[in-house]
């Protein structure tokens, strides 16, 4: 009985950290996101540029690598160094998200009939009237099944964070191993999987909520 | 003094040769219809007059106040645009009407968002929410759609929501009404409950341009017909004289085609 409050102790502990970097990286993403959305779909070419090139890499390398680059590159190159472990995480998952985000909006604001715009302008609105009155509200309906896809996702990418020190649940599970005990690990699962259940049911709810209208 | 001037209006797009020179005027409480076949640049006229195409060359005067001049290249600036915007309204082929809305906030959130810049705004708001929002009722009224104020555009059937979509253009109160097809976009059964409305308007002397397919009603309802082919105004007159005698080989083509 006492190995196994150590354990659940040990365990809920640990999916402390996995909470806060889901949390803190969803709070801090879904903004950034879109900041990059209207980087990568601006006129102007140098910034479309930096931020195409910026969600390229960021799409395209590991986020287990950009664990260690976050972590390492700033004491390395600019001798300051990162004294949290936490921050680094956090800092990197915050980018990685920020350029999936960025994508699913920019493929939402896309999707968005040229009429709706045009209508918005005829009737006297300005740009951002139109964006934030008229096209916000159709691009969250569309994008809300892709990002409840990428933030579930999330929810078990946070374990990545184990990967330069922070002790978050599948690492504290791991150190059972070490005692002979097998299933502490393996029931980090069942985690995950209210966790992941939690956010199922709730995206099914807001995307009936948003179902009051077609288009 | 001509409620619009319309002063050789230019328009390319890339090679293409939309409008070549477009020129006309219309009077207060004149109905204007355009013909034209498709292609011959009647949208993209509609289109260049309400600021959703800039024309290569060319004036737009509203009530003989030059509001766009194509050689200026000066930017014009956010009130500027607001203000010559307004002048007109475009009820569009495909209503456009904003499916998150109901029908009273499709017409309401507009004049909503304007009022806001009014200087009386912070204290009277109430006030002025509740008398656009009369106005917005009375204007679905009008085209016969109170008693679905509260409903979803996907709830309504296309011509109701191009009524609709009529009663928001009108709730800015423009001094030109224009139509891009109507009722291009609906069923043939469901074509007249909007020109009805139109044509109503059209009593009570608003000043409208109309592009259309729809020979009959455009007989009807027009004061003056214009004929464009191949970005041109080819033929205009009354409508006796442009549908019943054309003296165009062009025009007489293009009715014979629409006739058959």
């Amino acid at each position: 009985m006492d190995r196994l409050s150590e354990v659940s102790a040990s365990l809920v502990g640990g999916f402390e950290y996995n909470c806060i970097i889901f949390f803190c990286t969803l709070v801090m993403a879904v903004p950034l996101g879109l900041v990059i959305t209207f980087g990568s779909m601006s006129r102007f070419k140098p910034l479309k540029w930096v931020s195409k090139t910026f969600v390229w890499i960021i799409r395209g390398t590991p986020l287990m690598l950009q664990l260690f680059v976050v972590l390492y590159a700033p004491g390395l190159i600019f001798d300051i160094p990162i004294k949290s472990r936490m921050t680094a995480v956090l800092i990197a998952f915050v980018i990685n998200y920020a350029a999936y985000f960025s994508e699913i909006y920019r493929g939402g604001i896309e999707s968005i009939p040229k009429g709706q715009y045009e209508a918005g302008q005829v009737l006297g609105l300005t740009k951002p009237q139109v964006f934030f009155k008229v096209v916000l509200f159709q691009v969250i309906k569309r994008v809300i099944p892709a990002m409840g896809n990428e933030i579930i996702t999330l929810v078990k990418d946070t374990s990545l964070a184990r990967i330069i020190g922070v002790t978050e649940i599948i690492m504290c599970a791991e150190r059972f191993t070490k005692q002979g005990l097998i299933w502490p690990l393996f029931s980090t699962g069942l985690f995950f999987l209210a966790f992941c259940g939690i956010l199922t049911l709730l995206f099914g709810y807001i995307e009936k909520k948003l179902d009051y209208y077609k288009g | 003094m001509s409620i619009l001037e319309v002063n050789n209006i230019h328009k390319s797009f890339g090679k293409t040769k939309v409008l070549q020179g477009v020129d006309f005027t219309m009077e207060r409480g004149e109905v204007l219809v355009i013909l034209g076949s498709s292609g011959s640049g009647k949208t993209t006229l509609l289109r260049c007059l309400n600021f959703l195409e800039t024309a290569d060359k060319g004036k737009i005067f509203v009530d003989g106040r030059l509001i766009f001049d194509a050689d200026n290249k000066q930017k014009p600036s956010r009130a500027e645009i607001r203000e010559r915007q307004l002048n007109f309204g475009l009820v569009f082929q495909s209503f456009n009407l904003f499916p998150q809305y109901s029908a009273l906030e499709n017409v309401t959130l507009a004049p909503k968002l304007l009022a806001k810049e009014r200087a009386d705004f912070k204290r009277n708001k109430a006030a002025i929410y509740d008398e656009i929002e009369k106005n917005a009722i009375a204007l679905l009224d009008d085209v016969g759609l109170k008693d679905k104020m509260n409903n979803y555009p996907c709830e309504l059937s296309g011509g109701q929501q191009q009524r609709v979509s009529i009663a928001r253009a009108m709730a800015q109160d423009p001094k030109i009404l224009f139509f891009d097809e109507p009722t291009s976009a609906l069923d043939p059964e469901l074509t007249g409950e909007v020109l009805k409305i139109i044509r109503s308007l059209a009593a009570e002397h608003k000043t409208m341009v109309i592009v259309t397919h729809e020979i009959e009603f455009a007989r009807n309802v027009a004061d003056k017909i214009v004929f464009m082919s191949e970005g041109v105004i080819v033929e205009q007159g009354a409508p006796e004289e442009v549908i019943d005698h054309p003296k165009q080989e062009r025009t007489r083509a293009f009715l014979n085609k629409l006739s058959k």
